[in-house]
């Protein structure tokens, strides 16, 4: 690209209408009864005919979801838990090429894009629709050489050992309540297992729909880089609209071994119903690198701070978290590093934009440990602010228990500057097109970070937002 | 016929204090015009009321872009009717690199009924014309890829103008001190450029206090603003004598726009907008 002197990316038309939201008819082959108790959670346990340990491991964790109260910091949740489906399965069989897909949920996952992607530049897929993953693939050579890419539900049958060694481990079902409830009703999710020194070239991707009214989405995701592995992992959620609510609450592990590299990005583009509270969280070993991409678009609540605890010497945790609240949404996002030991090293980039009476919460933590010497973390949280009704707030905590330490922090706040406006409608550009090119250059410096095919995506989305409603 | 922008009795008041009270210009594409006068006149007013800056409130009178309305039109629409005004104090837009940017301005100049979402001038086709504007002004392509004005020197922002200028090609512009910041060598080359670019194609209202960016630019009328009017209008003598000279005799020859000029800058606790 060298001669290009204009990035492509800006190019895709505004005038399209959203893409994401519509409904596909099917015929669910199993939908459990609204809400959610131990009947509901045993017959989750029949139907997947699980081993004794995994039907324990729900049922206490319902037990741990039931006497957890509801956070009341973060966002309001204003979310009956017994008024939504939590188990809905779509299909007998799960595809192992897109022609094994019932047409109709094959036909969903084309208008997205998935099986384009997956021949231009992905290694491997899983596609979830409601409750399971109905498409898999992974390419030949990486099978051959050891890497595992499954749904979680297979693992649990045909990798038992491996899985149970991390399953929980990282974060337990009493972590907060939503880890307790996925761990309950959890169905689907990505397994991922790359041995020792395996680079993946092309990302793995995975992509979750929800398509159902009151549907509540819970996949599990546990990805374990062997010592001097490279991964790159994206998932990509969208869902139709609906009046009622839906609850899409994961749980993601990942194991970072010695001299491993884990980035994990995040697309999603939720409708505005869906209550998002999503627990990630990765261990990170020596001289490992992990890194979160988290780009948070929809949802009528997001509730999401990804973690890395970094364990051992030489460990490296990224996070870079764009969020995009329009009206009628708040995203409560953020991220979290924690030093266990000395010579570890981090940094935090956070860029938020607000609009439309959107409201954009930053809420992180950095803790380092005491005897984790030597350790450096740079935290930046950069909000934008569309207009007045829209909102931004920062809440950092810092809890250190090491002096020899050097932790920076940054914050500001801005809004689109008059002038700004004034500059680039005085050459031509329309209101929309002015605030929307000021928007992508704010998230310029993340959306470079992603593949190309990405950051057209998310620079889509964005314009998706800005539509029309500037002003 | 020759396209005409005419200012007729123009009021502008900003945060409800009145800068301009009363100017009369008539410009004719082709024609240079050079506006001259002490800082705090209302120079730099005059260019953000006629492209439609939203802190500069008309109080009366009227701009036509021959038999346009100005004053109905939103700013992205003056640009694409063809005025432009190259800033003093051009903003950063951090993120966005120059050629982008300009990719989207010059379609929307070019094709002022373009909707959003529409097709932008293919990329091969501005590629080759941003390339040699570039060389033209010897400017360095990796300039492009820059952010809009970010991190860019004095000299680096008034250059972005001028070549904000060559490739939006308007009918009118209106420079507001782009030679300020700049040492001589640089006002030779913008002037020289100007000279290029601009021609019997446009008409140019140059806002300056030196005669160097005048130097290929020989203007036809030079005016002179005092407490927020044209008190009056000349040749290039006018200008020269300005430049040498000062505004002694300007101010004795007109007591009372020096009244005005002096109450407002009594006024004027922050510096001019």
């Amino acid at each position: 690209m060298a001669t290009d002197i204009t990035s492509e990316s800006i190019e895709s038309p505004l005038g399209e209408i959203n893409k994401y939201d519509f409904r596909t008819e099917t015929k669910a082959v199993f939908k459990a009864r609204k809400g959610v108790d131990k009947e509901i959670v045993n017959q989750i346990s029949d139907i997947k005919d699980e081993p004794d340990w995994m039907r324990k491991f729900r049922l206490d964790a319902l037990e741990v979801f039931e006497s957890k109260p509801t956070p009341t910091w973060g966002g309001d949740i204003a979310l009956d838990f017994q008024d939504i489906f939590y188990y809905l399965k779509p299909t007998e069989e799960q595809g192992k090429t897109w022609d094994d897909v019932p047409k109709e949920i094959k036909d969903t996952f084309e208008k997205l894009g998935i099986p384009e992607a997956e021949r231009k530049y992905l290694s491997g897929v899983k596609a979830q629709f409601e409750s399971e993953v109905v498409y898999g693939s992974l390419e030949e050579d990486l099978a051959k050489k050891g890497v595992i890419f499954t749904d979680t539900d297979t693992a649990v049958r045909e990798h038992p050992e491996l899985l149970r060694e991390y399953f929980g481990k990282i974060i337990p079902p009493d972590d907060n309540k939503f880890a307790a409830l996925n761990s309950a009703v959890w169905s689907g999710g990505s397994f991922i297992y790359v041995p020792k020194g395996v680079h993946i070239e092309f990302p793995l991707q995975a992509y979750f729909r929800i398509n159902a009214e009151s549907m509540g989405q819970f996949e599990r995701t546990l990805i374990i880089c062997d010592e001097g592995s490279q991964i790159h992992y994206v998932e990509g959620c969208t869902a139709p609209m609906y009046t009622t609510e839906s609850l899409h609450s994961a749980v993601v592990e990942v194991i970072c071994k010695k001299g491993s590299r884990c980035r994990y990005s995040t697309i999603q583009n939720w409708a505005n119903n869906i209550y998002n509270l999503v627990t990630k969280r990765a261990m990170a070993y020596q001289d490992a690198t992990m890194e979160w991409v988290d780009g948070n678009l929809g949802s009528h609540l997001t509730m999401k701070y990804p973690a890395v605890y970094l364990m051992e010497p030489g460990a490296r945790g990224e996070i870079l978290s764009i969020a995009f609240s329009s009206k009628g949404q708040h995203q409560d996002t953020g991220a979290k590093l924690v030093h266990c030991a000395p010579n570890t090293s981090g940094q935090i980039i956070s860029k938020s934009i607000s609009k439309g009476g959107g409201r954009s919460s930053y809420r992180g933590l950095v803790k380092v440990d005491a005897g984790a010497k030597n350790t450096r973390c740079n935290v930046v949280c950069d909000a934008l602010i569309l207009d007045p009704e829209s909102r931004s707030d920062t809440y950092p905590y810092i809890e250190i228990a090491e002096p020899d330490v050097s932790i920076g922090h940054e914050a500001s706040v801005s809004r689109i500057g008059e002038e700004q406006m004034f500059y680039l409608m005085s050459r031509g550009l329309s209101e929309t097109e002015a605030s929307t090119m000021i928007v992508n250059g704010f998230i310029e410096p993340l959306v470079k970070e992603l593949p190309m095919e990405y950051a057209v995506e998310l620079n889509r989305l964005i314009q998706l937002q800005m539509e029309g409603s500037v002003g | 016929m020759t396209d005409v922008l005419k200012i007729e009795n123009l009021h502008v008041a900003v945060e409800g204090k009145p800068i301009l009270k009363g100017v009369n210009l008539t410009i004719k594409r082709g024609e240079i015009h050079a506006l001259m006068g002490p800082n705090g006149s209302g120079k730099s007013t005059l260019g953000f009321a006629i492209m439609g800056h939203p802190n500069y409130e008309i109080t009366a009178g009227s701009i036509h872009l021959n038999d346009q309305d100005v004053l109905e039109m939103a700013v992205d629409e003056r640009a694409r009717a063809g005025l432009f005004l190259a800033l003093q104090r051009p903003v950063s837009i951090p993120g966005v690199r120059l050629a982008d940017f300009l990719r989207h301005a010059t379609t929307n100049v070019r094709n002022p009924d373009r909707k959003e979402g529409e097709e932008l001038i293919p990329m091969r086709e501005f590629r080759k014309e941003i390339k040699d504007k570039m060389n033209h002004l010897s400017m360095d392509m990796e300039f492009a890829r820059r952010y809009v004005n970010d991190g860019f020197s004095g000299g680096e922002m008034k250059r972005a103008e001028i070549l904000q200028l060559a490739m939006l090609q308007p009918k009118f512009a209106i420079l507001d001190e782009t030679d300020s910041g700049l040492d001589a060598d640089a006002v030779r080359l913008a002037s020289q450029s100007i000279a290029d670019i601009g021609g019997e194609n446009m008409g140019l209202l140059i806002i300056t206090h030196h005669d160097k960016l005048l130097e290929h630019n020989p203007p036809q009328f030079a005016h002179v603003m005092l407490g927020g009017k044209i008190v009056e209008t000349g040749t290039v003598k006018l200008a020269q004598e300005l430049h040498t000279d000062g505004y002694d005799r300007i101010r004795k020859a007109y007591p009372e726009a020096a009244a005005a000029e002096l109450e407002m800058n009594e006024e004027e606790v922050s510096p001019a907008v």
